[in-house]
């Protein structure tokens, strides 16, 4: 093979490898990406069940409710729309009534949450950026003042 | 001591930086030897006032000098000594000085060692690494200052966040950080061998040690941090594609890469323009790294602050160096001479091959990590790429890499002969058969791809084996020759092929452990037991322990399987009383290499409490395999033709060729 014959076919081979990377990519972030949403746009756009979503508000205040060891149903809440969740598993440590919280997981056909995965905060000032900008555009909590 | 000492010496640490930016690479213009040379003296220098600041922090946070605004908030009188210690980089102004204290070390040792770099190059690099320096000075200085004082003094701190007071504290940060900015020695020489516009195979030999470190280090502080956070957090996971884990995956991917086409580079002098710009890469993906850690963009455990003017600070530092040195090397690289042709099928076409499974995996994670950013800018709206996105492009990525590296090393220089190579692997491939029909019987059912990837792993192991009784030429030489030979093998032989064993070791982990984990959720009274991965678990009693600045709810589980004692499992709910703050000290027991794993949840209404337990077969082969990795790196390091400062190596006779073997003795 030439010089320049045995060039070609070393870019050619990287750079159909690197498509092939490149369309996996893609390929695998069509699939893979989960949206965030507060309770109100989920009210507001009538989200079908099924679909997988990061439910990100408040715990609303006496809503958690331990059905046994290891089965909670708490109450997501940004004050403009409530959203039942149900989640089996540990909370996080420092999962508490009144503060932000997200929830990953699918909406039930029921029309209530059923989580996979709650975030665990890993500071008791924490308040999740998504949750907090929520809440700011929301009117109901400001930057700095003690949760709502 | 005073800490305006300290804020002097960071502030004289500046002076000094910028005149390392200045002088040396003046003098390489100039062509003044004397000025070059006083590059050396001002790393010296620079090294000792960054140190003396960092001492001056830390002896602030030993003595609990609540005059310091930065010991205020992260520390607290009660909290043990080591933590008091490892608290002084617990926090974003304390971490950045310690970040610019490995780059001025780094600095210093390339000063000290750099005996036999041409002065022309000495001084560049230096001159780039006091630039790098001059950035970070200024941005402590003037958005970080660990030292502002609060008056009056506060009588107590408020402690450090109970996450980070861990012994992983103290050894995390630190290799990682070693890593991370071991990638800016690389990154220097890359820019000095532009600037100079004149590159070929000896800067690549003394390019190599020192990324041959950074890398190792590197290994070590994501392996560290995986296996700490996965005690500590305690959901049991030891991966999280968290995008600041994700920020210490680039820069390894690319540093991977680099220290393999750093191979070519030397020996067969090809890749020069590919090999530079990876060196450029891989400090770039660092400092990508340090912005999306430090600057707030993202929220995670190593967001400890956030304030725009930092991230805006880091912002403009990383378009600086990443934009300059990118721009820098569009100007030169045509100037590179290019050498050295092969064939597809060759030792350097392997090594392009991972190159590009390797570089294609970084692009993966970055575009995973950056696309919610850049998502949210554009229009607001809030994504999160979680794991299933990365699971499946890094790992269809990796399959190849691993199922190429044994080829790799057996196939010969400029035209490689991949039939003989195969052949030469078959007892690797017939153990890999072995052990995935093994895994397979083991499992009787389930997922398909767990025999098919212990097999892999199997074959990566055994196949680093065969390269170097291979190389000695077990089987085609006699005996004695042959462990003659192996003697005779230099040690970066040792080094890559047990690198290449601890991939394999790894990878055996990874997928033992994601596809036979067993998970069980349970409330548990005390004398309750369950059942996790074929042991059972008693809670024996629940009893409340006092710590020095912590109390703690202690769950005591015997352990049994099949009647059988197997010793007990302490797992805690702990309370930091200072922050009010509960964490969860997760119970281990290692058996083998696999480990039982219990942590506390809430105490239940009706009494008893909530466990969440695993069984998690060979899971400690993760970190294992990641430590024999750092160790190859080390070995090929200890190589007498990689010594940093060694003499030029004088030829040696090397054993003597089996003209037989395709494969060259080295």
């Amino acid at each position: 093979m030439t010089r320049k014959g045995r060039r070609l076919l070393v870019i050619s081979c990287a750079l159909g490898m690197l498509g092939i990377a490149a369309g996996l990519v893609l390929f695998a972030l069509n699939d893979t990406i989960v949206f965030f949403r507060t309770p109100s746009e989920i009210a507001a756009e009538g989200t079908r069940p099924g679909t997988r979503l990061r439910l990100g508000g408040l715990v609303k205040d006496g809503s958690v409710a331990h059905t046994d060891g290891t089965h909670v149903r708490f109450v997501v809440t940004d004050h403009g729309a409530d959203m039942s969740v149900a989640y089996v598993g540990l909370l996080p440590d420092l999962f508490r009534e009144g503060q932000g919280v997200i929830a990953e997981g699918v909406i039930a056909p029921d029309g209530s949450f059923a989580a996979d995965s709650v975030l665990a905060k890993h500071d008791e000032n924490y308040m999740p950026k998504e949750v907090a900008e929520a809440l700011k555009k929301q009117g109901v909590w400001k930057e700095g003042e003690a949760t709502p | 001591m005073n800490p305006e000492i300290g804020h002097y010496a960071l502030v004289l640490s500046l002076a000094v930086a910028i005149l390392m930016t200045v002088i040396p690479i003046w003098g390489a213009r100039a062509g003044d030897a004397a000025l070059m040379k006083v590059g050396t003296t001002l790393a010296l220098v620079l090294a000792g006032f960054v140190g003396l600041s960092f001492a001056t922090l830390v002896v602030a946070y030993v003595q609990s000098d609540f005059s310091v605004l930065n010991v205020v908030e992260n520390s607290h009188s009660a909290k043990p000594l080591l933590y008091r210690i490892t608290g002084t980089w617990g926090n974003h102004e304390g971490s950045m000085l310690l970040w610019v204290l490995v780059l001025a070390i780094f600095a210093a040792l390339v000063a000290l060692f750099g005996n036999n770099l041409p002065a022309r190059l000495k001084a560049n690099v230096l001159g780039v690494q006091g630039s790098v320096a001059t950035a970070f000075l200024l941005f402590i200085l003037l958005t970080s200052n660990p030292f502002t004082r609060v008056i009056p003094p506060p009588a107590e701190g408020q402690d450090l966040n109970p996450i980070l007071q861990d012994i992983g504290l103290a050894i995390h940060p630190p290799l990682l950080y070693l890593g991370y900015v071991g990638f800016s020695i690389t990154f220097a020489f890359a820019v000095a061998a532009l600037i100079e516009g004149r590159i070929d195979a000896t800067w690549a030999r003394w390019v190599r040690p020192w990324a041959l470190t950074a890398w190792a280090f590197l290994t070590l502080g994501i392996a560290m941090g995986s296996y700490w956070a996965y005690y500590e957090l305690g959901w049991g996971g030891w991966w999280f594609w968290d995008p600041v884990e994700n920020a210490s995956l680039m820069p390894w991917f690319a540093g991977t890469a680099l220290i393999h086409s750093a191979v070519v580079m030397e020996k067969r002098d090809a890749l020069k323009v590919w090999t530079v710009l990876l060196a450029i890469l891989a400090f770039s993906l660092s400092l990508l790294g340090t912005f999306l850690v430090r600057s707030g963009v993202l929220t995670s455990v190593h967001a400890f602050a956030t304030d725009p003017s930092r991230g805006v600070f880091i912002l403009a530092i990383l378009v600086f160096f990443i934009g300059g040195s990118l721009a820098l090397y569009a100007l030169r690289a045509p100037m590179l001479r290019q050498g050295g042709l092969f064939a597809p099928v060759s030792r350097e076409g392997a090594l392009v091959l991972n190159n590009l499974l390797l570089t294609a995996a970084a692009a993966a994670v970055l575009v995973g990590t950056l696309y919610p950013l850049a998502l949210e800018a554009l229009d607001g709206s809030k994504i999160t790429v979680g794991p299933p996105y990365f699971n499946l492009t890094v790992g269809a990525l990796m399959l190849p890499v691993a199922f190429a590296m044994p080829f790799g090393p057996l196939l010969a220089w400029k035209r490689g002969d991949l039939i003989g190579a195969s052949q030469r692997l078959m007892a690797a491939f017939g153990a890999g058969i072995v052990i995935a029909a093994l895994a397979a019987y083991a499992q009787g059912g389930g997922p398909v791809l767990a025999p098919f990837g212990m097999g892999l792993a199997a074959f990566v192991v055994i196949g680093a084996v065969a390269e170097v009784i291979e190389r000695a030429g077990f089987g085609r030489v006699p005996r004695a020759t042959a462990f003659a030979r192996l003697r005779g093998l230099p040690r970066a032989v040792f080094g890559g092929a047990l690198a290449h064993a601890g991939v394999g070791v790894c990878l055996f982990g990874i997928i033992a452990e994601t596809s036979w984990n067993a998970e069980r959720i349970a409330g548990v009274k005390v004398g309750g037991s369950f059942e996790v991965g074929g042991y059972e678990l008693t809670l024996d009693r629940l009893e409340p322990r006092n710590g020095p600045n912590y109390r703690d709810l202690v769950g005591v589980f015997s352990v049994r399987r099949g009647g059988v004692e197997h010793g007990t499992i302490e797992s805690a709910k702990r309370l930091f009383t200072a922050r009010n703050m509960p964490t969860t000290e997760s119970g281990i027991r290692t058996m083998g290499f696999s480990q039982l794993y219990v942590s506390l949840g809430d105490e239940l209404p009706g009494g008893g409490v909530g466990v969440r337990a695993y069984w998690k077969p060979f899971v400690t082969l993760i970190w294992i395999g990641s430590i024999i990795m750092a160790l190859g790196g080390a070995l090929s390091l200890s190589d007498r033709r990689l010594r940093v400062g060694a003499p030029k190596p004088a030829k040696k006779p090397k054993v003597k060729p089996d003209p037989a073997s395709p494969v060259p003795a080295e």
